[in-house]
């Protein structure tokens, strides 16, 4: 062994405060070379702010940080991408209609004197870069035109692009397939062998214990602990992240399954592109059972949910709840059907982000009689229906007449929760619905499912995380290129005989 | 400590906000004055005396404000409703020449003529802005482009009205005066009978306004800018209006029909646009005229609607700012030979730095974390 090593990265009692309000409190986080470092944290908890002041787009109001031992200031980004930091944020910041090579060399390219852009040597050093850290893309490709696994390459190529010696990853796993997450393993065990040092943001413990040596754990701003991530186990990260005990294993009773509410057959929808997304999906969903449907990312889910909530035409095939036949009805008759939808893009489907939290709440409902009189909101009505909710569902900050914009995200899944299971629905349809929150969301998120099931509604479960499903459904459906390859019961399913359907092997 | 609290207030309010745009375009627009060799403060003052010195000037100002606070009230509607709507020019063309074709044709009483032709224009001008509402929702076509075009038809449109026989005034680029039952100038037959000149002469307060072309306009935008704020914030239309601008996914999902309140907001939208032209033609022009040009009042109306941050009553003190310089601003030419663009480059200035708040806000946060850091120093 040698000495002891100097850390790639100290970042010594940082304070952010934005206004009265302490984003990071005295933080401190030791990242050493070769080495991937775990941020773990809830929403909100201060990893991205923490992580910002990294790379300078934050300054923070005391507190160091050393690189290689030099104390430097990180006034701006430009100055981080010098000192050799990269950051891949959650949301890629590429230019969709450029290529791969000219997005990678964007604001680094290579000139010849009278100025002429060297594409063709900027490529080979990016297909070079790419062989080395297994990175395969086509440096030709428009962005546009690859998956968003392959983006996120791109993005990590760019940082690798200028050098960078840290990397920093915002929430890397949130947007891949599983398939994606695999080949990002390895993409990252083969950057830590040439000594980068990888900071990996998550709020997904499995993730932390697959990918990570140490882990720093931060809560409300404040440090936690950190530790060797061979050295706990997942259930006590949790605590640790959360600040209490956490219930992996949901308790639910047994299921008491009624009679069929959604009957679906020979269900065909197209997908964008006018190619036939879901084929013939026969499916069935009894008042009292939660159905989940497991697949990879892109084998029709979508197209399938908005076939039944109304939003994408049917091209044959019909569907109906409690025998009304509902296909190619609109959002609006299907609501009034009892149908409630909590849908996968929250902000975009779910909420009108600029509206506040009381006016989010009467979405669909604003017309009826108790909220309105000949055309004019009942406010003080509004009002005290979104208090109760409020109330009720446990939102965060309880004051109603914030934007919906403001609230985090396990909170804004809170208010599309509470106002979709208060239409009292026959059949609720529950997308991703955990997508992006942390584990007491998750918690709460799952319990009102289950608490949905046990007052007798249909429930349809669509997530892409294999563990939700067989957690939380009683029956599982296989989606394989928009068919239902097999329904399993959630007790008896195995993993691995999952994961051979999802990929299209039969049984 | 004080000062912090001066600061976060214009960091974090609006208004404040929209305040300091405003003082940076006079502050500029004095500085080029200055660069060109005149003194700006004489300049501010000759435009204050000249907007506020006589009777006379303030209904000359009043009267310029109006159509502005219609047309900015048009673009602040749609505005909130996500849609942008430059078609208030085309719209205000349209409203004008129907109330004066309605005003010289069909005969009635005052007291229904005049409801009857503001509401013939209303639905005429509504109806040309629903086109790009329609055009938008069916065939997915920009309300910019759309409306931009509707301009022109709306323009050329009102030039052959202009030149139909019997409504065209013989020998001229007009048409014919509305009839004196649709005209809405205050005691305009009083006013040039000799009884009312008689009167007039004795009381010179009264003369003064009446010199004007004062009229009941300016009471009906301000009850529109009312009317707009009620619909918007206490209606289920403007609910659902607003839940289509700020997000058309959502509002299609919870089942609103978003093609069909698209149109609806054009609607209103085109008709507080047609108000302006209708409310212009019965009570300041009372006939209209082959135009070579774009009168501008419906551009104007995005300025307006900008500098009044798309609400119902900034849209009111925006109109008012907005009239009172361009008419103020006149009067610096005669008086002391500055040229009166001085006032666009102004509003160009205020609607710049509306434009781009963070500027304002990015260097007042540095001041005030200047004065934050000196404060922990002293402690």
């Amino acid at each position: 062994m040698e000495n002891k090593k100097m850390p790639a990265l100290e970042m010594r009692n940082i304070t952010k405060k934005f206004g009265d309000f302490v984003a990071n409190d005295n933080l401190n986080l030791i990242v050493q070379k070769g080495e991937v470092h775990a941020l773990l944290g809830e929403n909100g908890a201060g990893k991205t702010t923490l992580m910002n002041i990294l790379y300078g787009l934050y300054t923070p109001t005391s507190g160091d940080i050393f690189l290689n031992g030099v104390r430097t200031n990180i006034l701006n980004p430009k100055i981080a991408i010098e000192n050799k930091i990269g950051m891949v944020h959650q949301h890629f910041m590429l230019v969709k209609n450029f290529t791969v090579t000219e997005n990678i060399i964007l604001g680094k390219e290579k000139k010849n004197k009278l100025g002429k852009l060297l594409l063709r040597k900027s490529k080979k050093d990016i297909v070079a870069l790419s062989k080395k850290y297994g990175l395969l893309v086509n440096p030709d490709d428009k962005i546009e035109d690859i998956t968003v696994g392959m983006q996120q390459r791109v993005e990590i190529l760019k940082a690798l692009y200028r050098g960078a010696d840290i990397l920093i990853l915002d929430e890397p796993t949130a947007v891949l397939t599983p398939q994606e997450i695999k080949e990002l393993g390895i993409i990252v065990k083969n950057l830590t062998a040439e000594k980068k040092s990888i900071i990996f943001i998550s709020h997904k413990l499995k993730e932390i214990t697959q990918f990570a040596d140490r882990c720093t754990i931060i809560r409300r701003g404040k440090l936690i602990d950190t530790l060797n991530v061979t050295d706990v186990t997942e259930h006590e990260l949790a605590s640790k992240m959360v600040g209490r005990e956490v219930n992996f294993k949901i308790e639910k009773k047994k299921a008491n399954p009624q009679k069929p509410i959604l009957k679906i057959e020979n269900l065909v929808v197209k997908n964008n592109m006018g190619l036939v997304a879901v084929n013939k999906l026969s499916l069935e969903v009894k008042a009292g059972e939660i159905l989940g449907i497991a697949g990879i990312d892109g084998n029709g889910q979508s197209e399938f949910v908005e076939a039944i909530t109304g939003l994408r035409k049917a091209e044959s095939g019909k569907f109906s709840i409690s025998e009304v036949d509902l296909t190619n009805k609109t959002p609006r008759e299907i609501f009034l059907n009892k149908v409630a939808h909590i849908p996968e893009d929250r902000q975009k489907f779910g909420l009108v982000m600029d509206f506040s939290v009381k006016e989010n709440f009467i979405l669909q409902t604003h017309s009826y009689a108790e909220f309105s009189d000949k055309g004019f909101l009942k406010n003080k009505n509004v009002e005290d229906f979104a208090n109760k909710l409020v109330a009720k569902f446990d939102v965060r900050p309880t004051n109603i007449n914030k934007k919906a914009r403001d609230l985090s995200g396990g909170n804004q899944q809170k208010v599309i929760i509470a106002r979709e299971v208060t239409h009292d629905p026959q059949l609720l349809i529950a997308v991703q619905p955990t997508r992006g929150l942390d584990v007491g969301a998750i918690e709460f998120v799952h319990k009102s499912l289950i608490k949905q099931r046990d007052e007798g509604k249909a429930v349809l479960l669509v997530s892409l995380e294999l563990d939700e499903v067989m957690n939380i459904a009683d029956r599982i459906a296989v989606i394989f290129e928009g068919e239902i390859v097999g329904i399993v019961d959630a007790k008896k399913a195995d993993i691995n005989q999952l994961g051979l359907m999802m990929s299209g092997g039969k049984l | 400590m004080k000062k912090n609290k001066v600061i976060k207030f214009f960091t974090e309010s609006n208004k404040a906000f929209t305040l300091i745009s405003i003082l940076l375009g006079f502050i500029i627009g004095g500085l080029i004055l200055w660069f060109s060799g005149f003194n700006p403060f004489t300049a501010y003052a000759v435009i204050f005396k000249g907007i506020f010195s006589k009777p006379s000037y303030i209904s000359y100002t009043i009267i310029r404000s109006t159509p502005l606070i219609l047309t900015g009230l048009s673009v602040a509607f749609a505005f909130r409703t996500g849609l942008f709507n430059i078609g208030a020019e085309g719209q205000y063309i349209v409203g004008s020449a129907a109330a004066a074709l309605a005003g010289y044709y069909i005969q009635l009483p005052a007291v229904l003529l005049i409801p009857l032709v503001i509401l013939i224009a209303i639905i005429s001008s509504g109806i040309w802005g629903a086109i790009a509402g329609l055009l938008k929702s069916k065939y997915g076509i920009h309300e910019v482009i759309s409306t931009i075009m509707l301009n022109w038809i709306a323009l050329y449109l009102q030039n052959y009205i202009t030149k139909i026989k019997g409504f065209a005034k013989p020998n001229s680029e007009a048409s014919k005066f509305i009839q004196d039952a649709a005209n809405i100038t205050f005691f305009d037959n009083w006013k040039h009978s000799d009884k009312g000149m008689a009167w007039l002469n004795n009381h010179h307060f009264a003369k003064e306004i009446l010199r004007t072309p004062a009229n009941f306009g300016i009471i009906i935008a301000i009850l529109c800018a009312l009317l707009v704020w009620i619909i918007l914030n206490k209606t289920t239309l403007g609910y659902k209006l607003r839940a289509v601008g700020f997000n058309k996914e959502a509002a299609r999902y919870a089942g609103i029909n978003i093609e069909k309140y698209m149109i609806i907001s054009m609607f209103i939208s085109g008709s507080l646009a047609g108000l302006a032209g209708a409310l212009h033609v019965m009570g300041v022009s009372h006939n209209i005229t082959n135009l070579s040009a774009m009168e501008g009042y419906g551009f104007d109306g995005i300025a307006v609607a900008l500098i009044g941050s798309n609400a119902a009553f900034g849209t009111i003190w925006s109109g008012f700012l907005f009239g009172a310089l361009k008419y103020g601003g006149t009067k610096i030419q005669p008086f002391m030979g500055a040229p009166s663009e001085i006032i666009s480059i102004m509003i160009g200035t205020i609607v710049f730095f509306i434009s781009m708040p963070n500027i304002i806000k990015i260097s007042l946060n540095k001041i005030l974390l200047k004065n934050k850091k000196r404060g922990e120093d002293v402690k």
